[in-house]
């Protein structure tokens, strides 16, 4: 028994203390992002935003959760009930379980594995069952016209988010997120690989189907998108998937572009901030970015939408892998050559 | 070890009967959703392999996309359940021989098959110790020095079916404007808009 617990029962409250460790934090994050988007969206409109609730309207979320807690969940009576309920379980699962690989600062990691960033797009491409099952599950039409666009444009822009990450892994020459983001000590990817910085920024918001590529919940047309017909806690998953989603995208950018945890330049009063410092500051810029892009730019249309990412982006994404390896091969600089 | 053999058994185990529901599940998007969860079981038992390269691979193929098309196709089609299920005893009788006869062949392969032990040293390029590289590492020093022309024509091999598909379904139809984004952009208003110089009292 007793090496039962110290062979199996301590490795395991290690792993559970360690989830919980990321997993508070961030769901708290998550309710408290929805804030801010309120907020960013209202400075940018000069209106005030959420301010009744709470100082500041801090509370605000917190409300928000309460309120969709105790609200009825309501399940369509020709809805096909187990799928349509595995679906906003399932995406909101996978939006947390990605977090297993982000590493907030050298060792700051739950798995630190040799793949992965193969994990992490493995995992978001999975995003997109999440959509499909709601949409064919609710057995109406702009749910599932919703899913339908959501998935051709989540399953498009994956293509060239994958040549994105190509070309940084041949920079590098590990799949292991530790090694990208230290292989970026001399400097960060973003310079020399602005423009696949670019593309990967923009295939994001695509991925997490945020504005300007909103249009799977384009309200005008769609109603709500795929989660039409989800109330109460059903949405408040979809919901709290999607954003999780968006602040994940902000950390794989700041860890495959902008250095991760390490400082802008490794001097004097930049290094002596700790690293989770500067990883939080980078995601957090990014979020913002999100919500500014959110108040400025109209949606895109459907067809411009593809083309951009099949006739623009994946042309240009191929073309990057293939200049960058050559350059890497010409100069003698592959790394981890053997 | 005994952790791993609780996740095999379980990873096998869900995978064998996810194969199992894709079959007799009645309704098809349940099957395609049964052998996504197959698909990913198997990805898990690739993790416990220590193959841990070919599992993300699989998920982000297999799961990622070619599973999105299926559940594309399949839900898109106007699938008749009923005419589906007519033909159900007529042709069961075939069926069951053809099974019969696989799981027969099946049989005598598996019953016959012994692994020489100088099978392992005969391998072509030997493997390198699992400490010393990844396995990503060590499937790219393979997959591109030996085999590369293999490989190569296994890709050309995609690409012509792609191809293919793409020349059996495309179809040019006349008489469809398009718009043409260069144009547009091209344009300005020196092309669309002139100021006329119109004469006092007589009109344009």
């Amino acid at each position: 028994m007793q090496e039962l617990i110290m062979t199996y029962g301590i490795p395991l409250a290690i792993i559970v203390a360690k989830i919980l460790a990321i997993m508070l934090p961030l769901t708290i994050t998550v309710a408290f992002y929805t804030y801010a988007e309120r907020k960013v969206i209202a400075a940018a409109q000069m209106r005030r935003g959420p301010n009744v609730v709470g100082p500041f309207g801090l509370l605000q979320p917190i409300a928000d959760a309460v309120k969709l807690l105790f609200k009825e969940t309501i399940l369509p009576s020709k809805a096909n009930i187990i799928v349509f309920l595995f679906a906003p379980i399932l995406t909101f699962t996978l939006a947390m379980v990605a977090w297993a690989v982000i590493p907030v600062n050298e060792g700051w990691v739950i798995a630190d594995i040799n793949v992965g960033i193969l994990y992490l797009f493995a995992i978001s491409s999975l995003g997109v069952y999440g959509v499909i099952m709601s949409g064919w599950a609710s057995n109406s039409k702009y749910p599932f016209l919703g899913a339908l666009r959501s998935a051709a444009q989540m399953v498009s822009y994956e293509v060239s988010m994958g040549f994105v990450i190509v070309t940084v892994i041949i920079c590098v020459g590990s799949f292991n997120l530790t090694d990208i983001v230290l292989a970026q000590k001399s400097v960060w990817f973003c310079i020399p690989l602005l423009p696949m910085f670019v593309v990967f920024f923009i295939s994001a918001l695509a991925e997490t189907n945020r504005t300007p590529f909103d249009l799977p919940e384009g309200e005008s047309e769609l109603v709500g998108g795929y989660f039409t017909e989800y109330s109460s806690m059903t949405f408040a998953l979809f919901f709290l998937g999607e954003y999780a989603n968006m602040l994940l995208m902000c950390a794989m950018t700041t860890l495959l572009f902008l250095g991760g945890w390490l400082p802008p330049l490794d001097i004097a009063p930049f290094n002596w901030v700790p690293g989770i410092v500067w990883f939080l500051l980078k995601v957090g810029f990014l979020a913002f970015v999100f919500l500014w892009v959110r108040a400025t730019l109209p949606r895109y249309r459907y067809d411009q939408l593809m083309r951009l990412g099949w006739k623009v982006f994946l042309p240009l994404s191929l073309f990057w892998v293939v200049a960058t390896a050559g350059f890497l091969v010409y100069f003698d600089m592959v790394p981890n050559a053997g | 070890m005994i952790l791993q053999a609780i996740a095999f058994y379980l990873f096998a185990g869900v995978t064998v009967a996810s194969a199992v529901m894709v079959v007799f599940a009645r309704n098809p998007v349940h099957s395609v959703l049964f052998l996504i969860l197959a698909f990913f079981n198997a990805a898990g038992l690739f993790v416990l392999l220590g193959a841990e390269f070919i599992a993300m691979i699989l998920v982000i193929v297999y799961v990622g996309a070619v599973a999105v098309l299926f559940l594309f196709v399949v839900m898109m089609l106007n699938i008749d359940f009923k005419a589906m299920r007519e033909g159900f005893v007529s042709n069961a009788p075939i069926g069951v021989i053809i099974g019969f006869i696989l799981i027969v062949e099946l049989l005598l392969l598996v019953g016959g098959w012994t692994i020489q032990a100088p099978a392992i040293g005969a391998i072509a390029t030997p493997i390198p110790p699992i400490n010393e590289v990844t396995n990503t590492e060590a499937l790219g020093h393979v997959l591109y020095t030996k085999y590369i022309y293999l490989f190569q024509a296994a890709g050309m091999i995609l690409l012509l079916a792609m191809v293919g598909a793409i020349v059996l379904t495309h179809r040019t139809r006349p008489g469809i404007k398009r718009q043409v984004i260069a144009d547009q952009i091209a344009k300005g208003h020196m092309d669309t808009v002139s100021v006329q110089k119109v004469p006092s009292r007589s009109g344009v």
